[in-house]
């Protein structure tokens, strides 16, 4: 007798395959048709050649290039494609996970140890996706006094708010999420939700350690705002605008850092001490208030802040690109697309196609994206190098940092941008 | 505020004010052991250091084991510098035994209780970073610690726990060419920690946060009766190898680091100087060793004391002053054993530093005091 399946009996195993098996259709169907209808209730049908291209249709999509690409086109100049793909979520999400990545790998390397290496063969590549399948799968406790409504929504509420920072930001012309003329201000707006989330979810939990935290965290964002908000003033004094497309757009022959570099370094430390990274990590301290406002949540609930605070950490990295090291601008290094195979198609075999719509991404846009990708990673090496160089810092000091020195730097920043502006250095009849 | 009802039953008056928080023994800052802080706001109004978790029994099953297999068992407190835990012992067996220690052992003791006193400050040292947030400093020392751990490891056999020392010299001799190697990693050790100085000694941050937290006058220290990196952090130049030279500590030069200022910082930065002293005196011992002999005066089993008699020995440990009082009956085993740890009497500073000070500084403080919570308990 078999020890492994004492009871077999195979029509009880072919049923339970016809089981699973209407299981998964059924599912499918409930969920997956209205996640399709929904997608394509966004997208406008183009007419090609005088014919309507619906979904009825797709099996010909499959095979035929010449009506798959005008699909794929129209489906990206959609905003659920922005929101959900590429200037949004879903690459901000993908920059984040990188980071987690190479943060892990660059500080073993900083402190003489290998760091993640055997989930995924390849230098433990796949170790996020392990930690995230190991937040999902474990329980959410709830502490019992807790106000549970505020407590399971901040969460959320936090990665929302992330969300909606990193759809703020533009990453090459045109591609943008949400483009409004008062960007800038609209950034501060959402830096502001973090405090607010930060001291609910503390507070909610019912619970010293999380609260000391909640306060700390309260502290530090909204003394540190203020420079911060000081600081950007001088960019907007010197292009006159908070749209960020047109502030990236400004900086086409030189960034700002060359102008501001006291408003880039006093925008730095601040982003650090917004962020709650080492050495500003006081929120958190473990050896002192276990880990702050998070040490009650538990579960995907933790798993859920720390993704909002990798795209947080993503966003900010982003604004200062856009701020003061010129965004997407930068040398042309992708090729442009030939364009013959435009006008005449390509060969393959005895086939000569011709294919409307084929470079799919714009030169400018593949190029404006690699520029930007290329800067952000840089500023966000930045970010992370001090977890291995410094300690914590404490309250007083802190605080005594951000009301003192870096409003006085921030001030300053205004004044080198006042002086430009009126000497004419700047704006018309300067440099721009 | 406390009116006490019955005797260990008290009632205390709540201020609003004050919220209490336990930390520890589940708590990342704490170790085996709970501090019953009481803070305003920020600051901490009293603190309540409570050991007491990690109570092993020591002392008690010290008297049901003879002078032999007592070793194993009594280099438990701290494993980490089991050497010098048990040096006291062994000294005071050697005197209530008899026994007269072979000149080269005495020299693999100097050798082997150096080389534990830096296993143990790397670790400490490591603590101390990781409770200031700086991570860097928790994997540096933990990897630099295994040079002298795979040192003692060829001198012994074990990686932690050496029982090591017996009474009449050391169990083994050293392995062939071990002078050489242990030269060659002593001084890369040194240059390895010298390299601290950069990243953590030197840190600005890290003395903006540790200077002029927690400062124990040399009055208090004394008063106080702290012992170890926390004495000589407060000025006062005390050092049993020096004061009271055991084995063959008089023979060489030792060099006691003193600081003048008693803060955080410089209890911090007593331990590491200690370090690199325990090197020079490692490259001494090296250097003036007999090259062959005995180790081991060899005791007969179950080896009995000749009278009833008491001894009281004392050593310099990783944290200070360690002794170990034996009362002897003339039988085989002790009639008693008492050992007094260091770490127990550095504790005692505690409620007096942090009284006044903001909870940031709890950790550095708390762990400057070159506490070790097992050692405490025994």
């Amino acid at each position: 007798m078999s020890v492994i399946a004492p009871k077999f009996k195979l029509s009880e195993f072919i049923k339970s395959i016809l089981d699973d098996a209407f299981w998964t259709i059924l599912i499918l169907n409930l969920i997956g048709i209205p996640a399709v209808m929904m997608i394509l209730f966004f997208i406008e049908m183009p007419v090609i050649h005088g014919e309507l291209l619906t979904p009825f249709l797709a099996l010909s999509w499959i095979a035929d290039p010449t009506r798959t690409l005008p699909i794929i086109q129209s489906f990206m100049e959609t905003d659920i494609f922005r929101v959900m793909a590429f200037p949004g979520f879903g690459f901000a999400a993908l920059l984040a996970a990188g980071t987690i990545f190479v943060e892990r790998k660059m500080l073993a390397k900083l402190q003489l140890r290998v760091g993640p290496f055997y989930c995924g063969k390849l230098e433990g590549i796949l170790q996020l996706m392990g930690d995230g399948l190991k937040l999902i799968s474990k329980e959410i406790i709830i502490p019992a006094k807790a106000d549970k409504p505020i407590f399971w929504a901040a969460p959320v509420i936090f990665v929302g708010a992330a969300a909606a920072f990193v759809a703020l930001i533009p990453v090459a012309p045109g591609w943008v999420v949400a483009d409004v003329d008062l960007g800038l201000l609209a950034v501060f707006a959402v830096i502001g939700f973090f405090p607010i989330i930060t001291i609910l979810s503390a507070w909610s939990a019912n619970s010293k350690f999380p609260f000391i935290g909640g306060i700390r965290a309260l502290f530090q964002m909204v003394s540190f705002e203020i420079p911060l908000i000081l600081s950007l003033l001088g960019v907007v004094i010197l292009t006159g605008t908070l749209n960020l497309s047109e502030i990236a757009a400004s900086q086409s022959n030189f960034p700002w850092i060359v102008f501001l570099p006291v408003g880039a370094i006093v925008f730095f430390i601040t982003m650090l001490a917004e962020l709650e990274r080492i050495p500003f990590d006081l929120p958190e301290a473990e050896s002192e208030i276990v880990a702050g406002w998070l040490t009650e949540l538990s579960g995907m609930m933790y798993g859920l802040v720390q993704l909002g605070t990798y795209l947080k950490l993503y966003a900010f990295a982003a604004l200062f690109v856009v701020l003061f090291l010129g965004g997407w601008n930068g040398p042309s290094i992708v090729p442009p697309f030939p364009a013959e195979i435009i006008t005449d198609g390509i060969t393959m075999g005895p086939v000569t196609l011709k294919v409307p719509g084929l470079p799919i991404f714009s030169q400018e846009m593949l190029n404006g994206t690699l520029w930007f990708v290329l800067k952000t990673v840089g500023v966000i090496f930045f970010i992370i190098l001090p977890r291995g160089v410094f300690p914590r810092v404490r309250v007083d000091i802190l605080l005594n940092l951000g009301w003192t020195k870096l409003i006085g730097l921030a001030f300053v920043n205004i004044f080198i941008a006042l002086g430009l502006l009126y000497a004419g250095v700047l704006g018309p009849g300067g440099l721009q | 505020m406390t009116t006490e009802i019955m005797p260990g039953l008290a009632l205390q008056k709540v201020d609003e004010r004050i919220m209490t928080l336990n930390v520890g023994p589940q708590h990342p800052g704490s170790g085996h052991m709970r501090i019953v802080v009481q803070i305003d706001g920020d600051y901490i109004v009293a603190c309540d250091p409570d050991p007491g978790y990690v109570h092993r029994g020591e002392e008690k099953m010290a008297e049901y084991r003879n002078y032999i297999t007592n070793i194993p068992h009594l280099e438990r407190p701290v494993i980490h510098d089991s050497c010098n835990v048990l040096y006291p012992y062994v000294l005071g067996a050697e005197e209530l035994l008899g026994i007269e220690v072979p000149e080269r052992a005495k020299y693999i003791r100097v050798i082997a209780s150096e080389l534990n006193r830096c296993i143990y400050i790397m670790y400490w040292l490591a603590i101390y970073g990781i409770f200031l947030g700086h991570s860097t400093m928790f994997m540096w020392p933990a990897g630099d610690r295994e040079f002298l751990i795979d040192l003692m490891e060829k001198m012994s056999g074990a990686r932690v726990t050496h029982a090591h020392f017996v009474p009449g010299g050391v169990r083994n001799d050293l392995p062939p060419n071990f002078e050489d190697v242990c030269l060659r990693q002593v001084n890369y050790f040194e240059k390895r920690i010298k390299e601290y100085a950069a990243v953590f000694y030197d840190n600005p941050i890290l003395i903006s946060r540790t200077q002029d937290t927690g400062v124990l006058s040399k009055q208090d220290a004394i008063r106080l009766g702290t012992t170890g990196s926390v004495l000589r952090a407060s000025g006062v130049d005390y050092d049993l190898r020096v004061k009271e030279p055991y084995d063959v500590y008089d023979e060489l030069d030792i060099h006691t680091n003193v600081m003048k200022e008693g803060d955080a910082y410089a209890r911090s930065r007593i331990p590491w100087l200690d370090m690199m002293e325990s090197c020079n005196i490692i490259r001494q011992a090296l250097q003036k060793m007999p090259k062959s002999g005995s180790v081991r005066t060899k005791l007969k089993p179950n080896p009995k004391t000749k009278v009833p008699a008491t001894v009281y020995k004392r050593v310099e440990s990783g944290r200070g002053s360690l002794g170990c009082y034996i009362v002897s009956d003339g039988k085989t085993e002790p009639y008693r054993l008492k050992l007094s740890v260091p770490s127990f009497r550095n504790l005692i500073a505690l409620p007096y530093l942090l009284k006044g000070e903001k909870l940031g500084n709890m950790p550095s403080v708390y762990w400057s005091l070159n506490y070790w919570p097992v050692e405490a308990d025994r």
